[in-house]
């Protein structure tokens, strides 16, 4: 595959991770694109959750270099950090708070300047549709509206790339539709990485998909020809790796 | 640095959204309005009369207010601990906690941040508790020396106690662990002044080493620099663990 530099939000090259001997994710690679959306896609404990850990500087690798949008994550993470916005697995947000106390205290942690703190919260609020409920506490919101507060909180600071982790998680029907359109509409702009277990969702919003299986990337390339994504999903985890799966050199 | 208020206040506003900071300040501050008027009543029907054929007799500074403060001193020991189990060990419970590491922050920000929140309580609670003393200026003469000097050390004693509660909360998974763990080595380090002044074991080594013997100097009205400096590094130790604990998570995970 060949690399547009300028384009290049995420560079990640030969990340790994180990846990004591464990070894979580084994020398992988992750790029991103402006205007992508990447599915992380792979079964329970294959290494999306670290990675993602990594790329957004909540955990050092064991091995490997992380740029961001041209800034490396490792030697001034406090400058690569400001182009990400990351929503982990549990959205993590104050039950005590209001959703409109809660976005400004992140955009003042996202050193967004106080003048346009007030519209970086109304227009991260419009896009994920919490107008409505920014004078009630998140405690009391659904899971789905807490979800929307989480995406919100990530996109607050207009970063370049956003990370999602199973973003549509717990959600209804419904929501999920709607999140899943806000995921295409914001991938125009940012660069998107999510990671999910529902096949049909990689298809339904994704440029490309990264499927890992046991810390390895084992497949990674647009969906364009894929005809069944499930077919090649349960074709590449069910061979293990006792021999090397064809899409691993596009890596 | 800006960031870093926006967490103490964000943390002093919260801890004012549940109910744990009023009830806290409410019980602590009936309890020791209870202790003050005893030691009021005392000294008035008991002491006072004998003062008057004293040269230089013992004033209401000496007696009744430092047995205040003192006894705030001792009562802070249990409550502390409950403030500042939350501060990382709810946060981890919660999985909060990535929202304020994968912000553009560093761990010396957040540390700072959650310790000045906690900061915050403590002076609002030594500033609720000395109107009890102040109040006794309308009727009498204070020893305003004394007075500043107690609440001093007040302060230094409880920020000692949000430094080590605070590191104790990085360790935790869970806030009772925290709250469990801060008491017992605030309790630990008493009964290492007591031990030091015992008549068997009496050492000096465990008096210094002992935040409380450092305190009751104070509340005797002295200000030593040396004692100041006790409470400066033993916060600073404590916030520097904190710190490094912090940073270590991003390598261990």
């Amino acid at each position: 595959m060949m690399m547009d530099n300028q384009n290049v939000l995420v560079a990640a090259t030969g990340l790994s991770r180990y846990y004591s001997n464990h070894c979580a994710v084994d020398r992988i690679d992750v790029h991103l694109h402006k205007g992508e959306v990447l599915g992380l896609l792979g079964p329970n404990g294959a290494g999306k959750s670290t990675t993602m850990q990594m790329l957004t500087g909540n955990l050092a690798p064991s091995v490997g270099e992380i740029q961001i949008n041209g800034i490396d994550l490792l030697d001034e993470p406090h400058k690569a950090k400001q182009q990400i916005g990351y929503l982990p697995e549990q959205p993590p947000v104050y039950r005590d708070l209001t959703v409109d106390e809660y976005l400004y205290y992140c955009a003042r942690l996202r050193n967004v300047a106080a003048s346009q703190r007030k519209e970086a919260v109304e227009r991260a609020s419009e896009r994920c549709g919490l107008q409505e409920v920014g004078k009630r506490l998140i405690g009391n919101l659904s899971k789905g509206f807490r979800q929307r507060v989480g995406i919100a909180q990530a996109i607050l600071h207009n970063p370049a790339v956003v990370i999602l982790d199973e973003p549509t998680v717990g959600l209804d029907p419904i929501q999920i539709r709607e999140i899943r359109r806000l995921i295409r509409e914001l991938g125009q702009e940012h660069g998107i990485i999510l990671s999910t277990h529902i096949l049909p969702e990689v298809q339904a919003v994704c440029d490309r998909v990264q499927i890992l299986n046991r810390g390895k990337t084992v497949f990674n390339d647009s969906l364009q020809g894929v005809e069944s994504l499930e077919q090649v999903f349960f074709d590449l985890i069910f061979r293990e790796a006792d021999h090397v799966p064809a899409g691993e050199e596009v890596a | 640095m800006s960031a870093m208020w926006a967490i103490a206040i964000t943390e002093f506003r919260r801890m004012f959204l549940s109910p744990l900071a009023w009830s806290i300040l409410a019980v602590v501050q009936f309890i020791l309005a209870w202790i003050f008027l005893l030691g009021l009543q005392e000294y008035m029907t008991q002491i006072q009369p004998l003062t008057t054929t004293m040269e230089d007799p013992p004033g209401i500074s000496d007696l009744v207010v430092s047995a205040l403060y003192l006894w705030a001193g001792i009562i802070m020991l249990a409550v502390m601990p409950l403030m500042t189990m939350r501060q990382f060990a709810e946060e981890r419970m919660n999985q909060t906690l990535p929202l304020l590491t994968s912000s553009p922050l560093s761990s010396t920000q957040i540390v700072l941040g959650k310790y000045v929140g906690l900061l915050l309580f403590v002076l609002v609670m030594v500033g609720l508790l000395s109107l009890m003393p102040l109040s006794l200026a309308l009727g009498t003469q204070l020893d305003w020396g004394m007075l500043a000097s107690a609440a001093l050390g007040l302060v230094l004693l409880l920020a000692s106690f949000a430094a080590a509660g605070l590191f104790l909360s990085s360790l935790a998974r869970q806030p009772v662990i925290a709250a469990v763990t801060t008491f017992g080595l605030l309790l630990f380090l008493v009964v290492l002044y007591i031990s030091g002044k015992s008549q068997v074991t009496g050492s000096e080594v465990f008096v210094y080493l002992s935040h409380f013997g450092h305190f009751l100097s104070f509340l005797e009205g002295m200000f030593d620099s040396s004692d100041l400096l006790y409470y400066l590094l033993f916060i600073g130790g404590f916030l520097i663990l904190t710190i490094r604990k912090l940073d270590n998570d991003r390598l261990q995970g």
